[in-house]
């Protein structure tokens, strides 16, 4: 589904994945660990088509396309999903419309006529309350004065209505407690299916224990330096990543 | 619907029972290029008006003559030659579009994204022959704000054209007129006092809740006429009304000069709403062209416990100049100022209020919205006066900027005067840039970054739009969105 070769990409001049390989199939969940500044979140803003991050060398294919010909709402309308690491605070714009209009952009890339007001309003209630979201969440401005764990979960609840075919999840699991993470890891889950991807970036194994990993790749300066099992998220929890890698 | 259809649906309605507009099959008569008390005697006499409203307006202009285009603003302009423009109606342009396909594409591709029918749209281009078919919704200059006359009727209250308020109410429009806003307050208004071809006059009597929001909209749509239009509305004690000015849809235009003179007088326990949305032609990528509007609108809050509130959506115009202010001379009175402002490419909007505090208890609440985008300057000027006698005022302003290109420019001027120490005057302001975070974090959900600006952009705005009636409400959203198109870098 995702294939990337030899990815190198810079931000402000600067050099950040440096030859990265990574081939991900439909139905498969890949974890992507390491230490802060090795380029996970780069990777993962790579993909969704960030402005800025500059590919300098390689190629990123999906789905058969090229990826990188795409703009970033044409990505999104392809079918691929970013989780943020910080989602962004929109004051005055409501989730639910926020939500409406990205599910309808959606569809509309798709050939698809709009969601009715009742049609979508039905929809999201019933993903919130899968996810144990508060429904007057809904009604609030998109992530104003949202807690850390609130936030990650508004994330989960949009992936579950847009409902995409790879979903990179950037940190998801950062500065949630236990209860939040569970939450979290049950979204995930959830999206599992034979034909979804996910790809799971993080810096602890914590997740992993709720979210079970068909592949872990550790990531060391800007490339993939190991890949195995989900045996290798428990040794790296133990030895550490200089060790291991 | 959109305004602008219904509005024309109701005017196309009625088209058989209105007999004071002008037909379409009399060629439309002007007077001379340029101003002199001759071609004032012309209009005057074309509209069939009574000498004391002749004798006004030769006043007007006499002290007009003897005064200075302000200077002040932030404004830049070619100077204007008032002998260059017609001050009453114009000769028909030889060089309409024949058809749509005539018609700048630019222009129509905006026309469908606000869902204008294509027969409005020919009218709205000024294509040939469009404007016979829509009779009755002739825009220039005679105004056909007289829709729905006699339900209104029925509840006592008085809507029509102030050229007719003139003669059916002479008693009301002389007693009334240049009250709030003097003939030698300022420049422009003194030039509209002496020319001003039509506008509304609204009168609300003692207890009247008006029936229904009073929409009109004044379009510019001969070449080269300067519009100078004259709205005049009254609420009696313990009365409401809400008016609607303006059309989201924006006009072919070639540089013209708008002066309008609004006045609002609300008495005890009366309130007044009064609803903008303003989008004149803003001129080309360039900055060539667009309209210049000079405009002077002010409330006076006469009774005790009265209430004006001013919302405005300004998006269009290459000038803007405009300050809708509240004279609070009632104790307890109220005034409200919400506005969201608009620059793109070369526009200027020089934009913003005053509130005098007079009366005792008196309160104001300011919320100003500007967004400036391209290599438009966005100034936001406004005074909060409050007089010794005035005890107890509070006032609120909040003034926030958005600047969308790197650019532009957000100015915020406020003057605050305060001769009262028991005032309660509290003034926030912030200025921001519209965030990349913001930006990529919409556009990963899907949104093209035109969607993406235009979601950010309303959701800034969303404390001014609140205030709009429900349908122009959302018009306007969609106008942000329009008119910030390609804006960002």
């Amino acid at each position: 589904m995702l294939n990337i070769k030899d990815l190198h990409v810079h931000v402000d001049g600067t050099e950040i994945i440096k030859g990265l390989n990574l081939e991900v199939n439909a139905g498969e969940v890949h974890a992507i660990m390491g230490l802060n500044g090795a380029g996970k979140s780069t990777l993962a803003n790579t993909i969704a088509g960030r402005d800025d991050y500059e590919v300098s060398q390689g190629t990123i294919t999906y789905a058969g396309k090229n990826l990188l010909d795409l703009e970033p709402h044409e990505r999104v309308g392809e079918g691929i999903f970013l989780g943020f690491q910080y989602p962004v605070e929109i004051p005055g714009v409501s989730n639910l419309n926020f939500m409406r209009t990205a599910l309808n952009s959606i569809r509309r890339y798709n050939g698809l006529d709009d969601m009715s007001a009742a049609e979508f309003m039905k929809l999201i209630r019933t993903k919130a309350a899968a996810l144990k979201m508060d429904p007057e969440m809904l009604k609030r401005f998109v992530n104003v004065g949202f807690s850390g764990g609130e936030k990650k979960r508004n994330e989960m609840v949009q992936m579950s209505l847009l409902d995409p075919k790879l979903a990179v999840l950037d940190e998801t699991d950062s500065g949630l407690d236990i209860d939040a993470l569970k939450i979290v890891a049950e979204g995930i889950n959830a999206q599992r299916g034979d034909d979804t991807a996910i790809l799971l970036i993080t810096h602890y194994q914590r997740l992993l224990d709720y979210v079970q990993p068909d592949v872990v790749h550790v990531m060391i300066d800007g490339k993939i330096v190991k890949s195995g099992g989900k045996e290798l998220a428990a040794e790296l929890e133990e030895k550490g990543y200089a060790e291991v890698a | 619907m959109a305004a602008t259809t219904e509005t024309k649906q109701q005017v196309e309605d009625m088209a058989g029972e209105y007999k004071y507009g002008f037909t379409t099959d009399v060629e439309m008569e002007m007077a001379p290029k340029g101003l002199s008390e001759d071609v004032i005697r012309f209009i005057s006499a074309k509209k069939d008006e009574p000498e004391w409203m002749l004798e006004w307006r030769l006043k007007a202009y006499r002290a007009w003559l003897k005064m200075e285009e302000p200077d002040w603003a932030k404004i830049d302009y070619p100077k204007i030659d008032y002998n260059d423009i017609y001050f009453y109606a114009a000769p028909k342009s030889q060089d309409k579009p024949k058809s749509l396909d005539e018609v700048d594409p630019e222009l129509l591709r905006m026309y469908e994204k606000l869902g204008i029918p294509l027969r409005e749209q020919e009218v709205l281009a000024g294509v040939e022959g469009a404007a016979k078919v829509a009779v009755d919704a002739v825009f220039d200059s005679v105004s056909v704000a007289t829709t729905f006359r006699e339900e209104l009727s029925k509840a006592g209250v008085i809507f029509m054209s102030i050229s007719e308020a003139v003669k059916e109410h002479p008693d009301l429009v002389r007693k009334y007129l240049g009250t709030v806003v003097p003939q030698r307050d300022n420049y422009f208004a003194a030039l509209n006092c002496a020319v001003f071809s039509d506008g509304t006059f609204v009168y609300i009597p003692k207890g009247v809740r008006c029936p229904m929001e009073l929409s009109t909209y004044f379009r510019i749509n001969a070449e080269n006429t300067g519009q100078f239009e004259r709205t005049l509305i009254v609420a009696e004690e313990g009365s409401y009304v809400s008016y609607l000015e303006g059309c989201t849809a924006p006009m072919r235009d070639e540089n013209q000069l708008h002066a309008a003179v609004v006045e609002l007088i609300t008495m005890d326990d009366a309130e007044i709403k009064y609803s903008t949305v303003q989008n004149w032609y803003p001129g080309d990528k360039d900055g060539k062209g667009g309209i210049y509007n000079f405009v002077t609108k002010r409330a006076l809050c006469k009774g005790n416990n009265s209430k004006v509130s001013w919302t405005q959506v300004e998006t269009g115009s290459a000038v803007t100049w405009k300050y809708p202010s509240c004279i609070l001379a009632g104790d307890n009175s109220v005034g409200e100022f919400y506005s969201v402002a608009v620059t793109n490419n070369y526009q200027q909007a020089d934009t913003g209020t005053k509130m005098i505090h007079m009366g005792k208890n008196t309160s104001s609440t300011i919320i100003s919205k500007g967004i400036s985008a391209g290599k438009s300057h966005n100034t936001y000027r406004g005074l909060v006066k409050v007089l010794s006698g005035a005890d107890d005022v509070r006032n609120y302003t909040q003034c926030d900027s958005l600047l969308v290109s790197s650019e532009c420019g957000a100015h915020t001027v406020p003057y605050i005067e305060v001769r009262n120490p028991s005032a309660q005057i509290e003034h926030e302001a912030t200025t921001s840039k519209i965030s990349d975070d913001q930006l990529f974090y919409c556009r990963a959900r899907g949104f093209d970054e035109e969607e993406a600006v235009a979601m950010i952009v309303n959701g800034f705005c969303k404390e001014v739009m609140q205030h709009l009636p429900m349908e122009f409400a959302v018009e306007a959203q969609k106008l942000l969105g329009i008119s910030l198109e390609g804006s960002v870098g």
